[in-house]
């Protein structure tokens, strides 16, 4: 139903703009034509893309679905937000982290809650395992809920000057790619050690699920470690679900030949991507689907249903896109907008169909 | 933000079978459609059913298995997830080390 000719929206960096049904719906065509050339994935049929065109023309501020089509919501720390740093949104109460999840779980009504290092990496974890393990134990025995450990693989931590490995973003630009695809190599190989050592930790202590957040945020190596890390800690750990929530829509080939499972890692796209994580044993799987800045949200929403539809219809697993700041049709901002945000869950719970968020 | 998509698509967590929903996914792999409906069978209610406040708060009352209000006495935490884990027939790993814990 129109309500009116013009339509209120956003620009992928939150500016608010007015534009026509009609430019709307051109945006609507554009965001899936383009996610389909680049993923070779289908486009939305007509009448997904009026179901979206009508979630965009509701006149509300906020949106919500029908009765019955609710979906589970994740998140990658958010639950202690309350007493985090503005960096990851937080309001900087000095609650405590316990307090900050029994909050987030009774005041919100969240479906579960993840907890993290501040820095929310798995190698800052590492050297502070006894807290975290300790902080954990003592969460999980008041927390209701499904409570989840969170970190970032974040191999760009195991480079020079941070971490003891040649720096490729070095090496590449001299020319030197075996050089750098070596360094890549070994790095992953720590990280990958690191992420089941604090795994293992973590499971000792009952841990409930473990979530990879952004994974594969340094390409292809980065991806591949977080892979061998599902699969080993799948076989040793098995009472303890996992989450891989991926950082971008395109594993970046920072290496190029690296494979799992004698798949090519780099130039993965959702729909892929959803496959070699179950293949790895993970239980839910988090697409990212990057916004562009320079279009509209439209546009960069659009493009996101595209891409979830395709990877929910072949998944095995829940699949819980990503939808914070900067993916699957978020404005790419701090203080994302209301209006943004419950337009991007509605469209990808009943377009998308995912199993969660 | 998490509060905008919580109110315009979650499951309302403890306020309905949110969290229920969720340990079906996360232990069994079961997508959407599936884990509602499984959780739906092991309450004995519909799957409409499981986010309508009406219903779910006298049903986790009294099945034990926590509440969104601070009810004195009521279950919550690990007793409760206690018995989510028997009432849906599924392992969680901390319920699993609490019951080594108190096995000794």
């Amino acid at each position: 139903m129109r309500m009116s000719h013009t339509v209120f929206t956003r620009m992928g960096d939150g500016e608010r703009i007015s534009i026509e049904v009609g430019e709307l719906r051109e945006q609507l065509r554009k965001g899936t034509e383009d996610a389909s050339n680049k993923g070779s994935v289908p486009q939305l049929d007509a009448a997904e893309l009026e179901a979206l065109c009508d979630i965009f023309c509701e006149p509300g501020r906020a949106v919500s679905v029908p009765h019955g089509e609710e979906l589970i919501v994740t998140d990658d720390g958010v639950a202690e937000n309350l007493q985090g740093s503005e960096a990851d949104g937080g309001a900087g109460i000095d609650l405590g982290v316990l307090s900050s999840l029994l909050a987030y779980e009774r005041s919100t009504a969240a479906d579960t809650a993840c907890m993290g290092h501040e820095d929310f990496s798995f190698k800052p974890v590492k050297a502070i395992i006894d807290y975290t393990t300790t902080t954990y134990y003592t969460a999980s025995q008041s927390v209701t809920v499904p409570l989840f450990y969170g970190a970032q693989p974040n191999l760009g931590l195991y480079f020079q000057p941070d971490g003891p490995f040649p720096n490729p973003a070095d090496l590449l630009p001299a020319g030197k790619i075996a050089e750098a695809r070596k360094a890549q190599e070994d790095a992953a190989e720590a990280l990958r050690s690191d992420m089941v050592f604090v795994g293992r930790e973590l499971n000792q202590v009952g841990c409930e699920g473990l979530n990879f957040d952004t994974a594969g945020s340094s390409g292809d190596p980065d991806f591949y470690a977080t892979l061998q890390a599902v699969r080993e800690l799948k076989a040793s750990c098995p009472a303890m679900p996992i989450i891989v929530g991926m950082a971008a829509e395109f594993v970046l080939g920072m290496h190029g030949e690296i494979f799992f499972d004698g798949q090519r890692l780099a130039g993965m796209f959702p729909h892929r991507q959803v496959k070699i994580v179950e293949a790895a044993g993970a239980d839910i799987f988090g697409p990212a689907v990057n916004v562009n800045t320079s279009q509209t949200i439209p546009w960069n929403l659009s493009r996101a249903v595209t891409f979830v539809k395709e990877t929910v219809k072949v998944a095995e697993v829940s699949v819980h896109p990503n939808v914070g700041m900067g993916v699957c049709g978020i404005p790419m901002m701090l203080q994302t907008p209301i209006d943004c945000v419950t337009r991007v869950s509605k469209a990808l719970a009943l377009i998308g169909k995912a199993d969660g968020l | 933000m998490p509060i905008a998509h919580i109110m315009a698509t979650g499951m309302g967590g403890l306020r309905g079978a949110g969290d229920l929903v969720a340990w079906m996914q996360m232990t069994r792999k079961m997508k959407l459609p599936e884990a509602k409906r499984y959780v739906a069978e092991k309450l004995g209610v519909s799957v409409r059913d499981l986010t309508d406040e009406d219903v779910m708060y006298p049903l986790r009352e009294k099945l034990g298995i926590g509440l969104i209000t601070a009810k004195s006495g009521a279950a919550a935490g690990i007793i409760a997830k206690r018995r989510i884990a028997k009432l849906l027939d599924i392992e969680i790993n901390s319920v699993n080390l609490f019951q080594r814990m108190l096995a000794k």
